[in-house]
């Protein structure tokens, strides 16, 4: 027991060593411009090791007591306090876990980049994974809003690697306008929380108690704060610009573990520093999650570049976590305690699944455009057969996305549903109208998931190459294979192991919610609340899924035969097929786009039908750009150019500027 | 728990072996109903023996996924076979997947299935993905909606709890459960691929769904596909059966009533079957975009059933 409790003192110093020693790595890629073979072989291995470690580091957390310590760097008054406790050491998890296995991908996507720019990204990039630790560390809110800076400038860097193109530009802009609205949105919600005392650490606004207007606020500010990171509609604009801009191992890096971020602070927030007892934002969250899971997915399935269906794709499943969260907010509230911990169980599986298989779509994705040079779907196809390890490992990650058995995105879907289902017995009567419209919601978001993940999957990798120069796309290299094997692993082990799971994520849920799942007792079955109430056993179901296959194959090869002849594809014998007589991207996602076409602004050039050579382009928009973001943008150009009416460019009127705020100034100071 | 296993493995295996005869007599009912002479009611497994010996011809282009999936859905439509209480109520499999878990195995066959049909690359095969998934994403949260109202109502999502919950309680009592049937009824109509959202004997390009994905399979790999087909009408109709009309199944450790339970699915499902084909004959099959219309009325049934259970039964 002693040896644990000495454990106990140093892990902290041990992660904070882990932040130093990737401020390290980083830097010392400055120092190794010339050296392009070091940068790839050394630095990331390096950094990935790095993430292994913060990953123990989280594991260590979760069986240890919360421990805490201030450090004297920052602002001669405001030392930095960091805190390990269940919680963060989660996150800790997820990060590293997911860094590493990207990370180790890094190592052979970034080798045919030039040495100078690589030298740079590295650094931002071990930046940017320091700054995220921090993030989950910080204990007061001036180290929380310093790491959170660190984290969102970082990856603006690394989102303009390729700065050269105007997109890629444009999109970085958008990145960082909208983080800084919510960091100063998350700035005034420490604010309120702080209630007077003047003191910023997380231990005091513990402590504080609030008037429900207060409350109320810093709830609302933080929603929009942390919204605005995680890509909650109607705050989601940047994401599918700027995730997909960035080099895919950082899209990766965004999507499955940054955005987390987002849902820790809201946790961190909401449960821990303001104890939140008003349970209708709870509502609010649920709504806002429901919405933005729907709409992510719509939008989704209408793409037609395979990161931004991506980033869509991951605006949906940010909308799941926070629908979870508002649920998770209802019960805790209601005094539901089992039920608000079984919904948070729901709401950490899916977190740490996505940072899995998000992960492993995007480097995925990310071999395919080395492979091609091409990350429009419609000229892909067919890469299963020159890029399989690519392939079958992408396909893991687009079978768990969709929500499949026995792989990890069912279970969390499963928790969540069940969470639903126990809902009668709310002490609201109109709580029990909603929550079935939004089973509903989240039964519809999900459905649909399946259907964008076939048409990534399908288009991308099945079917026949739509360009006769992907005959000749090259497989992924060893360090990437490595990396996607990783990921998969962790999507496949997720998925068959979910009591394990569960009871490893208990401290953080005892933590939040004062209460711990009551069913879990077998770690074959998973029983959330008791065996008569629910089960699911993925192990047994994965073997009766290979058994029969098993047998049928034998069975089918025993008593008949398994001869097989080889020849042109019938197609309902039409004679004059090509490849671009498959579906398109557009094309697959046309039913959607025509059932959903209320959300969107579409733009057809739909070509002439004697034109030898025809050409289709189909474009939907997003239509809250238009209602929101458009009017803003123009309200804002309009006020630039009313401003620049005082913009003379003649030095007198400067001077006379000058001189009349030099009056006002002495009159006024007087 | 060795009687569970026996009897787990002897219902599936009774589930596989007629599957087939269903869909036999739902296609003799149909030609009597349309005024031919009927084809033998075991003219499936004809067909199958037949499509067993044949050689598969395959694209040159076929990947390795291509001739895993048709094994795969029909391992999953055994599976999903076996959960579903069809004589007997106690089945040892039955904890490792519950309705939810019911409706992701539905979802991994199709998913398979579409994947291998967008595999070759040919034209009709992601056309018939494209318009399958639609059907599907339309149809599955439907299908859990009925679920979630039958499990609200017996506070489980274990089918054998839910079974035996609904077959001690009176239709009367529950219109949420009327509600769920109607869209029941809809659903299976639509995720089986009948008339009037899929018309199982149509090659036309225009309306053929299911039919399309499956263009390029033969022999064997197609026979595996038509036995998965007919094992999933099975188990859709045991299912309703058991949901919705569970009189007569035998209950946790009554083997005595066996027997009864055996002439009571085989009654059912022959009413059933008959039901479905004079349906099938009296209607048209609507075009491909009013399906969405057609199962989008399905999925408020079955949310208008769920709120009622919250309304009036809650």
């Amino acid at each position: 027991m002693s040896h644990l409790a000495s454990l106990d003192a140093h892990v902290l110093d041990l992660a904070w060593a882990g932040v130093l020693y990737w401020l390290g790595v980083g830097f010392s890629a400055l120092l190794l411009q010339r050296r392009h073979g070091l940068l790839t072989r050394l630095i990331f291995p390096l950094g990935a090791l790095g993430a292994l470690f913060m990953a123990g580091i989280g594991v260590a957390g979760l069986l240890l007591p919360a421990s805490s310590m201030v450090l004297p760097i920052g602002l001669p008054d405001l030392p930095f306090h960091l805190r390990l406790d269940a919680l963060s050491a989660f996150f800790m998890v997820l990060l590293g876990g997911a860094a590493f296995g990207i990370t180790v991908y890094a190592c052979g996507y970034f080798r045919n980049m030039a040495a100078g720019p690589l030298a740079l990204l590295a650094l931002w990039y071990h930046l940017f994974l320091a700054g995220m630790v921090t993030v989950l560390l910080a204990d007061d809110a001036y180290a929380f809003m310093v790491a959170w800076e660190v984290m969102a400038l970082s990856s603006y860097f690394l989102v303009t690697t390729d700065h050269k193109i105007p997109e890629i530009r444009r999109a970085g802009f958008l990145y960082l306008l909208i983080a800084h609205i919510g960091a100063v949105s998350l700035l005034l919600t420490f604010g309120v929380l702080q209630g007077g005392h003047g003191d910023y650490t997380f231990n005091t606004m513990r402590l504080s108690e609030m008037t429900p207007f207060w409350s109320s606020a810093a709830f609302l500010l933080a929603l929009f704060g942390f919204g605005a990171k995680a890509g909650l509609v109607p705050i989601h604009v940047w994401l599918p610009e700027a995730h997909p801009a960035a080099p895919s191992p950082v899209s990766a890096l965004m999507s499955g573990v940054m955005l987390k971020t987002a849902i820790y602070g809201l946790l961190r927030v909401t449960f821990d520093l303001l104890k939140m007892q008003l349970g209708w934002w709870g509502t609010l969250a649920l709504a806002l999650g429901l919405v933005t899971a729907l709409y992510g997915v719509i939008f989704a399935a209408v793409q037609s570049d395979m990161k931004r269906l991506l980033a869509w794709s991951s605006i949906e499943n940010i909308g799941v976590i926070i629908a979870a969260f508002g649920l998770t907010l209802i019960f805790h509230t209601d005094g539901k305690g089992a039920l608000a911990a079984l919904t948070l169980t729901a709401l950490l599986y899916h977190t740490l699944n996505h940072a899995f298989f998000k992960g492993l779509l995007f480097v995925g994705t990310g071999s395919v455009l080395h492979a091609t040079g091409e990350r429009r779907m419609g000229r892909l196809g067919g890469l299963i057969r020159t890029m399989p390890w690519t392939a079958w490992l992408t396909l893991i990650g687009a079978l768990a996305i969709a929500g499949l058995p026995p792989l990890n995105g069912f279970v969390s879907e499963w928790l969540l549903l069940q969470a639903f289902l126990l809902t009668p017995g709310l002490t609201q009567p109109y709580l029990n109208m909603v929550i079935p419209v939004a089973a509903a919601t989240v039964a519809l978001a999900a459905a649909l998931a399946a259907y964008v993940m076939v048409k990534f999957y399908g288009v991308i990798f099945l079917g026949q190459p739509r360009d006769p120069a992907l005959q000749h796309a090259h497989e992924a290299s060893w360090p990437e294979r490595l990396g996607m094997l990783w990921l998969a692993g962790a999507c496949i082990l997720l998925g068959l192991f979910p009591t394990l799971v569960i009871q490893w994520l208990e401290p953080v849920v005892l933590m939040l919610t004062g209460q711990r799942l009551s069913g879990i007792s077998n770690w074959l079955l998973l029983t959330p609340v008791s065996a008569e109430r629910a089960s699911y056993a993925p192990l047994i179901f994965l073997a009766g899924v290979t058994a029969v296959v098993a047998l049928t194959y034998l069975w089918v090869r025993r008593v008949y035969h398994g001869r097989v002849r080889r020849s042109e594809p019938w197609d309902c014998g039409y004679p004059e097929q090509n490849t671009r007589m498959q579906d398109s991207a557009e094309g697959f996602g046309q039913p959607i786009r025509q059932i959903f076409e209320v959300f969107m602004r579409v733009e057809r050039e739909t070509p002439d039908p004697f034109d030898r050579h025809p050409h289709y382009r189909g474009d939907s928009r997003d239509k809250l750009w238009l209602l929101i973001y458009q009017p803003i943008a123009d309200l804002t150009a309009w006020l630039s150019m009313q401003a620049a009416r005082l913009q003379h460019g003649r030095i007198q009127w400067y001077l006379i500027y000058s001189f009349v705020t030099l009056i006002f100034l002495l009159v006024f100071t007087r | 728990m060795s009687a569970g296993i026996l009897l787990q493995v002897a219902q599936t295996l009774l589930a596989i072996l007629l599957a087939p005869l269903l869909m036999g007599w739902v296609n003799q009912c149909r030609a009597w109903l349309q005024g031919r002479s009927a084809p033998p009611i075991t003219q499936p497994y004809r067909s199958l023996r037949k499509l067993f010996h044949k050689d598969a011809v395959i694209a040159h282009t076929a990947s390795p996924l291509f001739r895993f999936a048709p094994y795969m859905k029909f391992a999953c439509m055994a599976l999903a076979a076996g959960i579903v209480p069809t004589i007997a109520n106690d089945l040892s499999f039955s904890p490792a997947a519950d309705v939810i878990a019911l409706v992701g195995i539905f979802a991994l066959a199709r998913v398979f299935l579409a994947l291998a049909a967008m595999d070759i690359g040919t034209p009709f095969g992601t056309l018939g993905a494209r318009r399958d998934m639609l059907v599907s994403f339309l149809a599955e949260p439907a299908l859990l909606m009925v679920f979630f109202t039958a499990s609200l109502i017996s506070q489980s999502t274990e089918l054998p709890i839910i079974v035996a919950t609904l077959a001690h309680k009176a239709f009367a009592i529950h219109p949420s459960l009327a509600f769920a049937a109607v869209a029941f009824w809809m659903i299976s109509v639509a995720e089986n691929a009948r008339i009037p959202v899929d018309n199982p004997s149509t090659h036309l390009e225009l309306t053929m769904i299911h039919e399309a994905m499956i263009l390029e399979y033969s022999a064997r790999h197609l026979a595996l596909i038509e036995w998965a087909g007919a094992l999933k009408l099975f188990t859709y109709s045991a299912l309703g059966i058991a949901l919705f009309l569970p009189w007569g199944i035998a209950l946790q450790g009554d083997i005595a009533a066996l027997p009864l339970a055996l002439a009571a699915i085989v009654a059912k499902l022959a009413v059933g079957g008959a039901a479905l084909s004079f349906m099938e004959v009296v209607s048209a099959k609507v075009r491909l975009f009013r399906v969405p219309e057609f199962l989008g009325t399905a999925f408020l049934l079955a949310v208008l059933g769920m709120l009622i259970h919250f309304l009036l039964e809650g």
